[in-house]
């Protein structure tokens, strides 16, 4: 007894130190929690920051003329006359008026080259929209080309990017800039157009329909089966070794890497079955077969949580095994089923190491009509143009993401409310 | 009759059948005195002539499906005189696809051989009089089905029994598509494997050290024997899967013991669904930050400190990829953790153990089995992880440890050698499956070692 105090005392100096190392546990907690928001804080930001450029476009305003011989068109009822009508000449003659100086061949190109390609096509559109303007003069805003885009995006952050550009072309854009012809205007093309080699025509819309065209596919093809599936392991599978292996199956294939599935779809969809590349068909099944786990067990979750009472009221009052689960279970287990779905097709929407073997990274300007229309989808395009050198593609990529997170935002939002909304407690 | 309106007709008989069964099992139960005469309600009878309607029909068109253009295709090139064309077999495929073309019109008949034109012809009435056939004989089966089915109907018929065994074997049925996916990838995987290791042995692929997978077109060619040494691939993916797991391990664990044990439930509620946002960026996002903003910084940095780091090196890929898995391992670290018993904690505090002593000493080795299976659930995705090394770790296999350099992975060699439209045959896609073979195999093993402890854990507490 006469120890004691002597304990004691070495308890209470080893105290402090215990508390330093419990305050310094609880930090490192706390540090790797923040750390770990803050990354994705840095995910979102970098994208936000590098993204938003792309919903604007540089636009240079020209005071063109639509004369008839310039156009070499006088009757726009004329097919002939309008698949031959020249109407770049409508800009390149704006330019040269107000440039009279350039004329040298080479320099009269790169003063051209500041307006986009796309701007005939635009020029040909407005004119066939409003017959009427055909001699008309007007102050028309035309698209600039990437390079531009990128100067004027970069000028206006006071840091101009000067590196593609000649010294012609920089005095140029600085006059127009001077004299306030040089805008931002909101990027219409970016969210209306299929893809392009040139950056300021690029578009997402063939991407999105593609990508809905494929997930249409997988959701049709992999929810019921996922749901018969869950219904069968829950309610009827007898405890055998035939249920056993399907239930070692179904969890590995979950956990087994996308881009197997990709071999798969290649070897069995492709060379066996022989249906063509790069159709929203094949990536559809592809995503199905990937998916199919996810939403097996979750819909299983789902069936689980059903009390045993429901279905033992149900047999009590002489339904059959099938009407128990048809009648009862399944409209209970169904909130839980469709939130699996929905949280299984985010995943698939961002999905892009299986849809590289099948071919869906093919460069497809037209959008996708149906389903056997050659088509990519959003995170492909995002790969795609991440691989393209030209500068202004960066802004694009991070846009594109920009939408596509956009998109598994509200998809798994809705499932977190389908969830709250419908969710029951027993 | 194209096969899709084929399957609509096909549907019609089946909604007729299901009104005629349950229009005769009404009128059966009428004159028997009421439908509690009958041993199933008339739905069930209505379905059950629904099935003996439409299912014969539905496997009569899957099987036409099947099999038919292969036996079309078949007879047309046996109406070929022989020998003029059918050279070698891979070139009767050939022939088949350029008939097939001319048919459909892909091809213009002009400037074809006459007699392949002829071909064309005799496939397109062939197609004709099979499509033809099928419907009037499916129509025929779906019919005689259904007038069968009605003339059973009795008020003794056990319908309602037939009807749920019938579900019952469509839902195994869809139970099974998981097996059948399995040995889809097994065996698309393992048979262009054993083709390609019939051109390159198996103790080369798994031990040599040299890869660079370029075949000539020429056998003249310089360097016309591509060398398949996989070595330096399964370094390069342990080095990068390393980098993850030493970022990913300790942030993971960490948060999951903070977040289950020390946070305040308003904290948790918040903070564990931020982190597992992480998980759901699409893995291509995590590429495109990895190979423009992270890549970028590190070289600049290590530029800033004197080191050479590669913009395409294992470190910048690594990192990225580990912030990716943090929520894998912190989420399931959670589980585990929160699924250790109260009576644990309670029994280490009363001895007068500090809470963290608490957790090292007592939950964490209660909950090891977990953790570890966690860990290993997730090398095993850090493994198989494809887009963020395609987009922000190199091509060139490099033999090295050091995460500054530039290295490949497996997953990265996989895409690189199949997108693209290539030829089947040739050892360099082969090779691509073979990998997929071992990247398989090696994710199966840990995810079933994971499973086994995740489970037996799991009895142990629960």
């Amino acid at each position: 007894m006469s120890k004691e105090p002597i304990y004691l005392e070495k308890i209470q100096r080893s105290l402090v130190g215990r508390y330093r190392a419990e305050r310094v546990f609880r930090g490192c907690g706390m540090l790797a929690v923040s750390l770990g928001l803050a990354a994705v804080l840095l995910v979102f930001v970098d994208i936000f920051i590098k993204g938003t450029g792309a919903f604007s476009a540089t636009y240079i305003a020209l005071d063109v003329t639509y004369e008839k011989d310039l156009l070499g068109i006088e009757n726009f009822a004329d097919q002939r006359q309008v698949n031959s009508g020249d109407w770049e000449a409508v800009y390149k003659q704006a330019l040269r008026r107000d440039f009279p100086d350039i004329r040298k061949r080479g320099e009269r190109r790169k003063l051209y080259a500041l307006v986009s390609s796309a701007a005939g096509y635009d020029i040909k559109d407005r004119l066939l929209a409003n017959p009427g303007l055909l001699g008309s003069k007007e102050t028309l805003w035309v698209l600039a080309d990437d390079d531009i885009d990128s100067y004027y995006k970069s000028w206006l952050d006071g840091n101009a990017y000067t590196a593609r550009l000649t010294d012609g072309q920089i005095r140029v854009l600085d006059t127009l800039i001077n004299t306030e012809r040089m805008q931002l205007r909101f990027n219409a093309n970016f969210l209306t157009r299929g893809d392009s080699r040139e950056p300021e025509q690029a578009g997402i819309w063939g991407a999105v329909i593609g990508s809905f065209l494929t997930l249409m596919l997988t959701l049709v093809l992999s929810f019921p089966v996922g749901i018969a599936a869950a219904v069968y392991l829950e309610e009827f599978a007898p405890k055998n070794k035939v249920t056993d292996f399907i239930e070692v199956n179904i969890n590995n294939l979950a956990a087994v890497p996308s881009i197997i599935f990709g071999l798969l779809g290649l070897a069995i969809f492709i060379n066996l079955f022989q249906i063509p590349r790069s159709i929203p068909v094949v990536g559809g099944l592809v995503l199905a077969v990937m998916t199919l786990p996810t939403i097996i067990i979750t819909s299983r979750a789902a069936i689980k949580s059903v009390p045993p009472s429901i279905r033992e009221a149900a047999l009590g009052m002489g339904a059959s095994r099938n009407q128990t689960v048809l009648h009862h279970v399944l409209p209970l287990a169904l909130p839980g089923m469709l939130t699996g779905a929905i949280i299984g097709m985010a995943r698939a929407l961002g999905e892009t190491a299986p849809l590289l073997m099948i071919g869906m990274v093919a460069f497809i300007v037209d959008i996708p009509a149906g389903f056997t229309d050659p088509a990519t989808v959003l995170p492909v395009q995002i790969f795609l143009w991440a691989d393209s050198p030209e500068r202004a593609f960066i802004e694009k990529t991070s846009a594109a993401i920009m939408v596509l997170l956009g998109f598994l935002v509200t998809m798994n939002t809705s499932a977190v409310w389908l969830r709250k909304r419908l969710e029951r407690r027993w | 009759m194209h096969a899709n309106n084929l399957l609509l007709l096909l549907l019609a008989f089946v909604a007729a059948a299901f009104y005629v069964g349950r229009g005769r099992a009404n009128h059966i139960a009428k004159l028997a005195g009421g439908s509690r005469q009958l041993h199933s309600l008339p739905d069930y009878h209505g379905h059950y002539t629904a099935l003996c309607c439409g299912l014969p029909a539905v496997l009569l068109l899957i099987l036409w499906i099947i099999f038919s253009g292969h036996v079309i295709s078949a007879m047309v090139l046996d109406s070929l005189p022989a020998g003029q064309f059918l050279g070698d077999p891979g070139g009767r495929e050939l022939l088949a696809n350029k008939i097939a073309n001319i048919a459909q019109g892909v091809l213009p008949k002009a400037n074809q051989p006459a007699i392949l034109v002829a071909a064309a012809e005799e496939l397109n009435r062939l197609t004709q009089i099979s499509r033809w056939s099928v419907t009037a004989l499916a129509s025929c089966v779906s019919l005689v089905g259904l007038i069968w089915a009605r003339s059973r109907i009795t008020p003794e018929l056990r319908s309602r029994p037939r009807v749920e065994a019938s579900i019952r074997y469509a839902l195994f049925f869809c139970a099974c598509v998981a097996v059948f996916t399995t040995f889809g990838i097994i065996f698309s995987v393992l048979f262009e494997s054993l083709q390609f290791f019939q051109s390159v042995p198996v103790v080369d692929f798994i031990f040599g050290l040299e890869w660079s997978p370029q075949t000539a077109i020429r056998d003249d060619q310089v360097g016309s024997s591509g060398s398949f040494g996989a070595v330096p691939l399964f370094v390069g993916t342990l080095l990068v899967s390393a980098v993850a797991m030493v970022v990913a391990v300790p942030i993971g664990l960490m948060s999951a013991i903070f977040l289950a044990e020390y946070a305040h439930k308003s904290v948790r509620a918040y903070a564990k669904p931020a982190l597992e946002v992480l998980a759901g960026i699409p893995t291509v996002v995590y590429g495109f930050f990895a190979a423009l903003t992270v890549a970028p910084f590190l070289r600049d940095l290590g530029q800033g400190y004197g080191f050479s780091v590669s913009s395409e090196s294992a470190l910048a890929a690594g990192l990225v990829m580990g912030v990716m898995i943090i929520p894998f391992i912190s989420s399931l670290s959670d589980d585990v953790i929160t699924a250790v018993p109260q009576s644990l904690r309670d029994g280490s505090l009363a001895m007068g153990a500090t809470h963290s002593e608490t957790v090292i000493r007592v939950v964490i080795p209660a909950a090891l089995p977990g953790i570890v299976a966690g860990i290993m659930l997730a090398i095993s995705r850090a493994i198989g992880e494809t887009m963020i090394v395609v987009m922000a770790s190199g091509l060139a296999a490099n033999m090295t440890f050091n995460p500054l350099d530039s290295v490949t992975t497996v997953t990265v060699q996989i895409v690189t050698l199949l997108t693209g439209d290539q030829e089947f045959d040739s050892p360099k896609t082969l090779a691509a499956f073979a990998l997929g073979l071992v990247l398989f195999l090696i994710t199966l093993i840990l995810n079933i070692i994971a499973l086994k402890v995740v489970k037996r854990f799991r009895e142990q507490y629960e």
